[in-house]
């Protein structure tokens, strides 16, 4: 199986902090993995850093580029869709106009993207900063999802969201794994146990805990490594 | 009445120039965080241009044909010196902010310079058509054609920047970027082209309010600094309408321009108060901001 994401020894040093102190993980095409950890232990860093958005060094390859010191635009055109933690709609635009931003191919998507969403599709005249926390998410979601593109990286798809639009979701992704690489910042365990096959635990900066989504019934290891009881 | 009403209009023909001015650099500072003190080499190249075109190259062709000249001049100088500012000077210190404000302020200086050396300090007089001159009456009142003039270019403008903010995808891109940068880069769009283009829409903009306001307020005088002097009040009305907001660069375009006006009309002649137009307009900005510390429409398009 070919490695969709390798990230080796991946450092990142914001405002004089060390966030990142050697970070190596790798997805397979195909595959979902699941980046977990506690709070402020360099998740999100870690995505922003494999999308360019933060000053890194190490190595980062996407399929069999090297994009270490490639800007965003270009290491997302590769075919890496990114849903941010915050969703990041652009609050001005409309619905119609935050996916349309999105567009990168020729013939996008919009059919299924509204088929998963049926919602966005009477919203598109909308303003994006009028939705409500789970119709901004489905827009974030829905604008990575527009290009059908092979990696999609997302991080906490379900953070602030009622258990029905968790559920929801997490119906969506499921759906979108079985063709898509995926590698996804989940808090939610029973989010993580439905989409992934591996999981990656991260605590300070470095990768403590690599190995099947199987782990995380032991829960001891969990209690150790999470702090939560899975 | 009567004095009223045509002093709005002046007022109003002063906002548009304000306007065209302030709106390029609003959009620049939102979406690039870039404080363009350039701004104001744009609009005295743009009046430059036009002069040095109109008296030269075109001084034979009919008046209102020289004139139209000279406004293509002017929007295409400020355009092409503000995009290769661009390409030259910012974008090599891309993620460098304060080095590109001083970049900026930088060249103004150094061009600004060389125009007093090539031209000298004293100003120099544009050919423009009589017509400008005069003013059609209406009823009672006396509207002067320049002020036309600059009122048409200015709602013009802001209809066209409207149109082209929302419909294209260029537009589309700019308002996101303003928004948030990063996250416009992480769909895979390059704002790097969106920069060059809000350097030359804003230069465009500045080239044409560099010429109106040489044709509409200084007697068709055109001189080094000029640009420099309604810097100062383009920036006034960005941060009063909210930085990267050209809604709000209108709003407060017209806010800064009646009140410069009116209080120069009522009040500036008594002794001693030939300044109280700009000091009202400083008052205005305290005020606003004591009030709106973001500005009017802060943070939106
Ligand atoms: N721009 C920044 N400037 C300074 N420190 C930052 C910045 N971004 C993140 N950090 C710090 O880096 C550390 C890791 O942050 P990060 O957001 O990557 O963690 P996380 O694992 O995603 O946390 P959470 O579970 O809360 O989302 C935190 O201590 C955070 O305070
Ligand atoms: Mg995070």
């Amino acid at each position: 199986m070919s490695t969709a994401i390798d990230i080796t020894d991946l450092h990142v040093t914001i405002g004089g902090s060390h966030i990142l102190q050697g970070v190596s993980l790798q997805v397979a095409s195909g595959e979902v993995v699941a980046l977990l950890g506690r709070n402020g232990v360099g998740k999100t860093t870690t995505l922003r850093a494999l999308m360019g958005l933060v000053p890194r060094s190490g190595a980062v390859r996407v399929g069999d580029q090297d994009v270490t010191r490639w800007p965003p635009h270009r290491i997302a055109r590769l075919g890496v869709a990114y849903v941010p933690e915050d969703r990041d709609v652009f609050s001005a635009l409309t619905v119609g106009e935050n996916l349309r931003l999105a567009e990168q191919v020729a013939a996008p998507n919009y059919d299924g993207v509204y088929e998963l969403f049926p919602e966005l599709r009477q919203r598109t005249r909308q303003r994006a900063g009028t939705l409500s926390g789970g119709q901004q998410q489905m827009v974030a979601v829905a604008r990575a999802l527009l290009n059908e593109w092979p990696v999609l990286v997302v991080d906490e798809p379900s953070k602030g969201l009622a258990p029905r639009l968790v559920s929801e979701l997490t119906d969506v992704l499921a759906r979108v794994s079985a063709t898509t690489t995926m590698l996804v910042v989940e808090q939610n365990l029973a989010v993580v146990r439905r989409l992934a096959q591996r999981v990656v635990v991260l605590d300070h900066g470095v990768v403590v805990h690599l190995g099947p989504v199987a782990d995380l019934e032991d829960a001891g290891l969990m209690r150790q490594l999470l702090g939560v009881s899975a | 009445m009567t004095v009223l009403a045509d002093l709005t209009f002046s007022a109003v023909a002063l906002s548009a120039v304000y306007f065209l001015a302030a709106s390029g650099l609003s959009l620049i500072y939102g979406l690039m965080d870039v404080l363009n003190f350039a701004h104001g080499l744009f609009m005295t190249l743009g009046a430059y241009a036009a002069w040095d075109l109109t008296t030269h190259l075109t001084s034979t062709l009919s008046a209102p044909l020289n004139f139209a000249v000279g406004v293509v001049a002017a929007i295409l100088a400020g355009a092409v010196v503000a995009g290769l500012t661009e390409l030259w000077l910012i974008r090599p210190l891309y993620g460098r902010p304060i080095s590109q404000i001083l970049v900026t302020i930088g060249l103004d200086l150094a061009a600004v310079g060389l125009l007093l050396g090539g031209f000298g300090s004293n100003s120099l007089s544009m050919p423009v058509p009589l017509w400008l001159f005069e003013a059609t009456h209406w009823g009672s009142l006396n509207l002067p054609n320049a002020d036309f003039v600059a009122l048409i270019a200015g709602v013009v403008v802001l209809v066209g920047l409207e149109w082209f903010l929302r419909r294209t995808r260029y537009g589309i891109i700019i308002r996101a970027g303003v928004e948030n940068r990063d996250m416009v880069r992480a769909l895979g769009v390059d704002v790097g082209r969106a920069f060059t283009l809000v350097f030359v829409l804003g230069g465009a903009m500045a080239g044409l309010a560099g010429l109106l306001n040489s044709v509409v307020f200084s007697g068709d005088l055109v001189s080094p600094l000029q640009g420099d002097g309604l810097l100062i009040f383009a920036f006034i009305v960005v941060v009063i309408g909210g930085l990267g907001s050209i809604r709000g660069s209108a709003v407060a375009a017209l806010l800064v321009g009646v009140v410069q006006d009116f209080s120069n009309y009522y009040l500036g002649t008594h002794p001693g108060m030939a300044e109280i137009g700009n000091l009202s307009v400083v008052l205005l900005l305290a005020v606003v901001l004591e009030w709106r510390p973001r500005g009017l429409f802060g943070g939106t398009l």
